[in-house]
């Protein structure tokens, strides 16, 4: 089971270091991680793709709580939020692909954002399995390489629910 | 008259240095220890300026002065405070750091660094402490600016005493401790900690409501409680509720001295080496009330057998100590003193339990399986030892402190504490020299108390060097070397579970027999070293003794000599430290002789 977790940290020298040091000195299983300020300069927010039981995510939410520079932490498994990977990738468009390679870049809604005579690089960002798709279906053209940021989301607004409409 | 025309001479001039102690002595503090060098000079100079308010105590080595820091911190609650240069100086404080992070010890380590210009720079004496103390401290400070001294002193001494106490490191470097200022400096100004909550919410009274439920129709409730527990005033609400409920009572190494160990409901220390009747109840336990305690390996041996019959109520300051090791089924995430004081105060005469029954049968157990050793012929014993200092100390304000291994579990076992804070054992790290220097600490904060250093032979010479600080600082700390010229502990486990093969556990020379464990296992006429003389160098009274005769007498000398006073006891290295449950064993399992 995956959770993401995302934590508010004071923005000071250090902070990353610790939350990952801490992390790997108890061994706590994550998937991916990605730091970037927030709209408050003194804060950054971090989000977490957690692996293991509830028992172990629970672990890992106390464990960063109680890191002094961190200043919440939210778990989003359990509410609406919205998630995104961005990846960057360039694949071959030798043999003359590269009409090809742009319609399935166009299907799945990504940008192409540098083209040589030998290959085309794409930008491309969604969730996680969207970006698996977009790979699986490029690798027929011969991925040359590829770079992937690690998962970030944020909490979608509350609905309003039935009862508070009606009234 | 305005401000520019005040007389400029009004205006004093300040360094961070100064304004560091200046903190310190704002928050309290009365001893610092430190020992100085290249990048921590400046804040000598300080301390020497201010020396009419606060005690400057030059230790022998930077692990001394941090581990006697913590037996300030320890036995008061107040942050005891060491402080080194930077490099080697600052490494030798990591030990303590860990320590105090494991046991939950207030301690504020100060080290000099080197200038903020080279940082980075590999700079002779530069080491990146705040780098290496991250996983050990419970905050660590890098201070980069003159403005920001106060407010992380001020923060240091609010991390380190709120919430689930701990170290806080404060690195501090050079050319900030000489950087001046003009005026007054602030020293009371607003932290900034936003995501610092150490307070816990109080109990709800639904929750009180809960526990007293689970109590009332428990049949076999104990009482299971650890450092949480040793306060004096959590102490107070802990006696009340167990005399009013009459559950028994086991304790940590760390908790030992929360509920009086003479009490008819103790059942002492419980784990590895705890009592058999302790390990007894709590594996019979249909309710066990877990108060600040975290299910420490030592004390659970298999986690999934460990009171596995009983409903567990888990009471922490700290929430990640919640269901980390065992999940509990009444969890409670608050402060020991309020959720037992409230629970006393909700407590009527119809919540008591009735465990009749349950308790006969925890006096039967005592009766029948109480700690035993046996003496012979004239020879010392170490838990008769530990028994005879009891008794002679026992009606006097007595701290003791220990080293690590078997003297320290027979100390836990044998001297019984009466009150909080009287026993300091380097308990979740098991760090061998933490004895002398921390019983140095205690009797630099507790002046008029007796302060005495339970050791072995091995743990003593770790940190011996501090003799020489017990007779220039005059602080008449009392030692006690139970010398049986080995590495009693790890000898027994040799004994135990590697067919008696020495492996580097005789602390004498490496020509006797002893060395690979052949010898007669008589003392030798010359034991090794000569603790004697070693003290006599540093100007220190001692003796060695061999009898149970002359021990008494000596130990009534000792107690009633005006210094420091070092008593080498002759011990047999045969002796094992009983009960015993091997590690990652069951109570099942308990080793009994």
């Amino acid at each position: 089971m995956k959770h993401v977790l995302s934590a508010l940290v004071m923005n000071q020298p250090g902070v990353l270091a610790q939350i990952s040091g801490m992390l790997a000195t108890r061994a706590f299983n994550i998937d991916s991680l990605a730091v970037g300020t927030t709209e408050n300069p003194e804060f950054s927010r971090i989000t977490f793709v957690v692996g293991g039981d509830d028992r172990e995510l629970d672990q890992v939410r106390k464990q960063l709580a109680k890191l002094i520079p961190v200043v919440e932490v939210y778990d989003f498994s359990k509410q609406d939020f919205v998630e995104r990977d961005l990846m960057l990738l360039k694949v071959s468009t030798e043999n003359g692909k590269r009409s090809e390679v742009r319609e399935l870049v166009d299907v799945f809604r990504g940008r192409i954002v540098d083209v040589s005579q030998t290959h085309i690089m794409v930008e491309i960002s969604g969730q996680e399995k969207k970006i698996d798709a977009f790979i699986d279906v490029m690798r027929p053209y011969g991925i040359l390489e590829l770079v992937r940021t690690g998962r970030i989301a944020l909490l979608r607004a509350q609905q309003p629910q039935l009862s508070e409409t009606a009234e | 008259m305005s401000i520019a025309e005040e007389p400029k001479t009004k205006l004093r001039t300040v360094n961070g240095a100064e304004i560091l102690v200046e903190s310190l002595i704002k928050h309290g503090v009365k001893f610092v220890f430190a020992y100085p060098g290249g990048a921590s000079m400046p804040l000598h100079q300080a301390l020497r300026k201010y020396r009419d308010e606060i005690r400057t105590i030059l230790p022998r080595h930077e692990q001394g002065g941090a581990f006697a820091a913590q037996g300030v911190a320890r036995t008061t609650g107040i942050p005891g405070i060491c402080m080194s240069t930077s490099g080697p100086g600052a490494t030798n404080l990591v030990t303590s750091i860990a320590d105090a992070k494991l046991d939950s010890v207030p301690l504020i380590a100060i080290t000099g660094q080197v200038n903020q210009a080279v940082i980075g720079t590999d700079a002779f004496q530069e080491t990146p402490m705040v780098e290496i103390c991250r996983g050990i401290t419970k905050h660590s400070y890098m201070v980069t600016d003159l403005k920001d001294v106060a407010r992380i002193v001020k923060e240091a001494f609010h991390i380190a005493t709120t919430g689930r106490p701990g170290p806080v490191l404060i690195d501090f470097p050079k050319d900030v401790q000489l950087d001046k200022m003009v005026g007054e400096p602030d020293l009371d100004p607003p932290m900034n900690l936003p995501g610092y909550r150490p307070t816990p919410p109080d109990i709800a009274p639904e929750r009180v409501k809960q526990i007293l439920a689970a109590v009332k129709r428990s049949k076999k409730p104990v009482l299971y409680v650890g450092g949480g527990c040793n306060h004096p005033d959590t102490a107070k609400e802990l006696l009340k509720f167990a005399e009013a409920t009459k559950i028994p009572v086991a304790m940590t190494v760390m908790g030992l001295g929360a509920f009086p160990g003479e009490h008819e409901q103790s059942l002492h220390m419980l784990g590895m080496h705890g009592t058999v009747y302790s390990n007894y109840a709590v594996n019979e336990a249909d309710l066990l009330l877990a108060f600040g305690v975290r299910f420490d390996d030592r004390v659970t041996g298999k986690l999934e057998e460990f009171a596995k019959h009983g409903k567990i109520i888990h009471v922490d300051i700290d929430p990640s100590e919640i269901h980390k090791n065992k999940e509990a089924h009444i969890p409670i995430y608050g402060d020991v003193l309020q959720v037992l004081t409230a629970i006393n105060k909700a407590m009527t005469k119809d919540d008591a339990p009735s465990i009749e029954e349950w308790t006969a049968q925890v006096q039967d157990w005592k009766k029948q399986y109480p700690l035993k050793y046996s003496v012979k012929g004239e020879g010392i014993v170490q838990q008769w030892a530990v028994e005879e200092i009891y008794r002679q100390t026992k009606d006097r304000e007595t701290f003791i402190s220990v080293g690590v291994g078997q003297h320290q579990m027979w100390t836990a076992q044998f001297y019984k504490f009466n009150k909080p804070r009287r026993w300091l054992s380097s308990s979740g790290l098991g760090t061998m020299g933490f004895g002398l220097p921390s019983a140095m600490g205690v009797q630099a904060a507790h002046p008029n108390a007796l302060s005495i250093d339970i050791d072995g032979d091995g743990s003593f010479q770790m940190n011996i060097q501090e003799l020489a600080t017990l007779k220039c600082e005059n602080l008449p700390v009392k030692m006690v070397i139970l010398n049986n010229q080995h590495l009693g502990m790890v000898v027994q486990w040799e004994d135990r579970f590697m067919a008696g093969k020495r492996a580097h556990t005789y602390l004498g020379p490496i020509d006797h027999p002893e060395w690979l464990g052949e010898g007669s296992g008589a003392h030798y006429e010359e034991t090794y070293p000569d603790f004697v003389t070693i003290a006599k160098g540093y100007g220190i009274e001692a003796m060695r003794v061999t009898t149970r005769e002359e021990f008494t007498k000596a130990v009534e000398k000792m107690i009633n000599h005006d210094g420091p006073f070092l008593l080498d006891a002759l011990c047999p290295y045969q002796e094992q430290v009983l009960p015993m449950i091997p590690s990652g064993a069951t109570v099942r399992e308990i080793i009994t002789d």
